[in-house]
């Protein structure tokens, strides 16, 4: 079953000039066609810039393709009627964890979606513990989103995110602006809950290191998937990534050198287990 | 600094007056605010003053904390009080030095100013000290709800008073950090005349504007993603039903309202303006 | 010719109920020229400490001599001190509010007094020193992408002509590519100038790969200090504070761990390269 499915996805917006008049266009996504299946795990590479925080928009019914297809679930995010649908089913989080979080205590944060799509208050109740349990906040219920970390900032808008109960949750960048214990924080979270609740992940990131439990990888650059595959095929292209302004872990970017110098280890080394392996091998 | 201001924040504790209902605060508020100047007698000064101190207690909200709340509005009490002590007139003149005559009209006047303004910021901090600014926007939208009939967005006007006050903390410390950047780049903030001074805070103004907008953006869109969609069809996590203790609240306040108003009945009534 | 801290203390909101000790008993001396790395979780006095350099922060009690010069003396010239020392904070480009970016990398010497010619003139070096293309010296700043925008933030510190530069996580958001082109520019300037450049960062393999010497912080007190090799050769010590090695000293100290002789000091993955063929061709 296709979660998520383009077809020839294209997005423009209108470039202005100082008076604000339209002097042309910019496509941010230009003829993207990606397939992600129920219960995968798919990260979705790119510099800044590159169009995939705009795709991940797409996915939400945040904006709604110029061109081609988009469907989420079986509906086609252009139907006005299936709009609340597609935004309960892929449910977003975003960089920025400070913008995102409305609630002035924590729980009534995580029971903000809730609300809005109707679920009486008992149940509400039940999902925002549920919730706050499965991303291990719960103790934190009454607090103030302003006293918490980044990470925890995180994971408390994770939880709002799965209170609405979607099948797919995009994370456009979530730990973009967290530091390294916050970012395992937050990636800690994300794979437990794909664990524990069958839900599809799409995580847009240009950290590598997030990358390698991934299922698939979609490398974009200026509104193209340029490159597809697995982690390891992913990473066996060292001098590719780069072209495209990101970079591998150190452990790759080690056996990728030491291959260039004539050792004889196997291409996209992921962890450091793989290498020192790799290496005593050849010892 | 700006961080030390206590008033409009909320005090986590598990207390009776936390668990009340908004709407029972915010009415009791208004209606202790209104008992302040229906009379000015020692005896009503004394049952409104028993009435406050049994509230902090039940509160559990430290005195400490209450009367640092207060600490802001020194200068406002001082020249209130001031003027009172120096300009009422009155048949009796205890002091008088220079130009400046105090009498006991004056005296009195000033004492009864005093605490009229100190238990209006109390008794107004000990409403936002125990709940929560959902909580009282969700009392809000309820008390005026009616007023949805004459097409008044009451649910969008809650909703607006809860961001911001979500977003004041932030902002704040945000305005900081922007201080602290341009004064780092040189930025005098302090000299010069008004003129200026309102120049020199055009290098803060202007990030933080960007700033509050880009927060908005980003804010908006996070709401619409979560499947926002204004007040109709919309349920509630804690939706508000009077309960047992909400009930005794009002009858309580009944009690002491009726009290002031008797006591206001047996000594001259007065309502001043500042 | 250097910045010196002597027993400095720092205390958050003296006598409240939020009473913190942000920083206790640091002693430090950074010498004109050096690239030092400052490491630390959030929370760990990092950012506090660097506040104190420019006398953003006053501390509570000790020392801070700057070219011998205690700043905490009456009548010390706090605004030359800033234009000596100039500090970029994180997200530098929230502080931008010009209409076109050289007026307002023009604002640093305006402050100082020079006249609009010199100004432009600073500002035109600044804006060199970080690689901005010169085409969009009349464009809004708000138009740019983020990492133009961050250059042109860290310009308007340069244009101060600082002897001292300290950047707060200065590649904080940005992607790879653009990490190491701000990174590689810093560690151009330092070379360039001959300025001391004091770099916060979370990340252990950029501080690996530019710094000289290494700071580490850890609940307001300094923790370790020496050159990289030394410091990462303490990551176990790192890690039960939440700090971390960079991956390569990991992958050295398993292959020394399987009986492979090799030096688990190295640091970046150049060393660590060399190091393995060595062991191979040996």
């Amino acid at each position: 079953m296709e979660m998520i499915q383009t077809e020839d996805l294209v997005f423009e917006y209108d470039k202005h000039d100082e008076e604000g008049n339209v002097i042309g266009k910019n496509t941010a996504i230009d003829g993207v066609n990606i397939d992600i299946e129920q219960g995968s795990f798919v990260a979705i590479l790119g510099h800044n810039g590159s169009g995939k925080s705009t795709l991940a928009k797409h996915i939400n019914a945040i904006l709604v393709p110029s061109g081609g297809t988009m469907w989420v679930d079986g509906s086609d995010t252009k139907d006005p009627d299936k709009l609340w649908d597609v935004r309960q089913t892929a449910g977003m989080v975003f960089q920025n964890p400070d913008n995102q979080i409305i609630g002035t205590i924590v729980e009534e944060d995580v029971g903000f979606g809730p609300e809005n799509l109707g679920v009486p208050t008992e149940d509400i109740w039940t999902r925002v513990e549920e919730s706050l349990r499965s991303v291990g906040m719960l103790e934190y219920r009454h607090h103030s989103p302003n006293k918490l970390s980044g990470g925890q900032k995180q994971r408390v808008a994770i939880a709002g995110v799965i209170a609405m109960r979607p099948k797919c949750i995009v994370l456009d960048e979530p730990t973009a602006m967290l530091d390294p214990n916050g970012r395992r924080e937050v990636l800690r979270t994300v794979e437990e809950l794909r664990k524990k609740e069958n839900v599809t992940v799409i995580l847009i990131t240009h950290y590598m290191e997030e990358v390698i439990d991934a299922d698939k990888v979609c490398v974009m650059d200026s509104g193209h998937v340029v490159m597809e595959g697995t982690p390891r095929e992913i990473f066996s292209r060292v001098d590719e990534l780069k072209k495209y302004r990101l970079d591998v872990p150190q452990v790759t970017m080690l056996a990728d050198e030491l291959q260039s110098r004539g050792l004889d280890i196997p291409s996209g080394i992921l962890r450091t287990e793989e290498l020192v392996e790799a290496l005593c091998q050849l010892d | 600094m700006i961080r030390d201001i206590t008033i409009g924040q909320y005090y986590p504790a598990n207390s009776i007056l936390h668990r009340l209902d908004p709407r029972v605060k915010i009415v009791c508020t208004l209606l202790f605010l209104i008992s302040l100047f229906l009379q000015k007698s020692i005896l009503g000064y004394v049952v409104a003053t028993l009435f406050l101190v049994i509230v902090i207690r039940e509160s559990k909200v430290p005195f400490k904390f209450i009367v640092k709340g207060l600490k802001p509005i020194i200068l406002l009490l001082l020249i209130t009080v001031g003027f009172n002590l120096f300009l009422t007139d009155g048949p009796v003149v205890l002091v008088k030095f220079w130009i400046f005559r105090i009498t006991d009209t004056g005296l009195e006047t000033a004492v009864y100013m005093a605490i009229r303004l100190m238990y209006l910021i109390i008794g107004s901090s000990l409403m936002t000290f125990t709940t929560t600014p959902n909580e009282l926007t969700d009392g809000i939208e309820k008390l005026l709800h009616p007023l949805n009939k004459i097409k008044v967005p009451v649910h969008e006007i809650a909703m607006m008073m809860s961001i911001a006050l979500r977003f004041i903390p932030i902002l704040l410390e945000e305005t900081d950090k922007i201080m602290k950047a341009q004064i780092a780049r040189g930025a005098d903030l302090e000299s010069g005349n008004i003129i200026q001074k309102a120049k020199s805070m055009i290098p803060i103004l202007v990030p933080l504007f960007v700033s509050a907008f880009r927060r908005a953006n980003d804010l908006a869109m996070a709401m619409e993603s979560r499947c926002y969609r204004g007040g109709d069809g919309r349920t509630k996590m804690k939706p508000l039903v009077y309960k047992s203790r909400d009930r005794m609240a009002y009858a309580a306040m009944i009690v002491y309202m009726v009290l002031i108003v008797v006591i206001g009945r047996f000594v001259p009534f007065h309502i001043w303006i500042f | 010719m250097s910045i010196r801290l002597e027993h400095l203390n720092y205390i958050y909101n003296p006598g409240t109920a939020y009473e913190r000790q942000a920083l206790t008993d640091i002693n430090l001396e950074i010498p004109q020229g050096q690239f030092v790395g400052v490491i630390g979780h959030t929370g760990s006095g990092k950012s506090t400490m660097i506040q104190h350099l420019n006398g953003l922060i006053r501390a509570t009690s000790g020392k801070l001599y700057y070219e011998d010069q205690n700043i905490y003396d009456e009548n010390y010239d706090m605004k030359k001190l800033r234009s000596q020392v100039g500090l970029v904070f994180q997200y530098p480009e929230h502080q931008l509010f010009e209409v076109d970016v050289i007026t307002d990398v023009c604002f640093g010497p305006k402050n100082q007094g020079f006249s609009p010619e010199e100004c432009r003139k600073r500002a035109k070096e600044a804006l060199e020193l970080v690689g901005f293309p010169e085409k969009y010296y009349e464009q809004s700043p708000f138009d740019l992408s983020g990492g133009q925008k961050r250059r042109v933030a860290i310009a308007g510190v340069l244009a101060m002509q600082p002897k001292v530069l300290v950047l707060d996580e200065p590649t904080a958001g940005l992607d790879p590519r653009g990490r190491d082109e701000i990174l590689d520019q810093i560690a151009l300037l330092h070379e360039k100038t001959g300025l001391t450049v004091i770099l916060v960062s979370h990340s252990m393999e950029d501080i690996a790969k530019y710094v000289d010497r290494i700071v580490v912080m850890n609940q307001g007190e300094k923790m370790l200090d020496g050159v990289p090799r030394e410091v990462f050769s303490h990551y176990k010590e790192l890690e039960k504070v939440g700090l971390a090695a960079p991956q390569v000293t990991y992958i050295m100290h398993a292959l020394a761990e399987k009986g492979m002789k090799v030096d688990t000091d190295v640091t970046t993955i150049q060393e660590a390269a060399d190091e393995i063929m060595r062991h191979f061709h040996d």
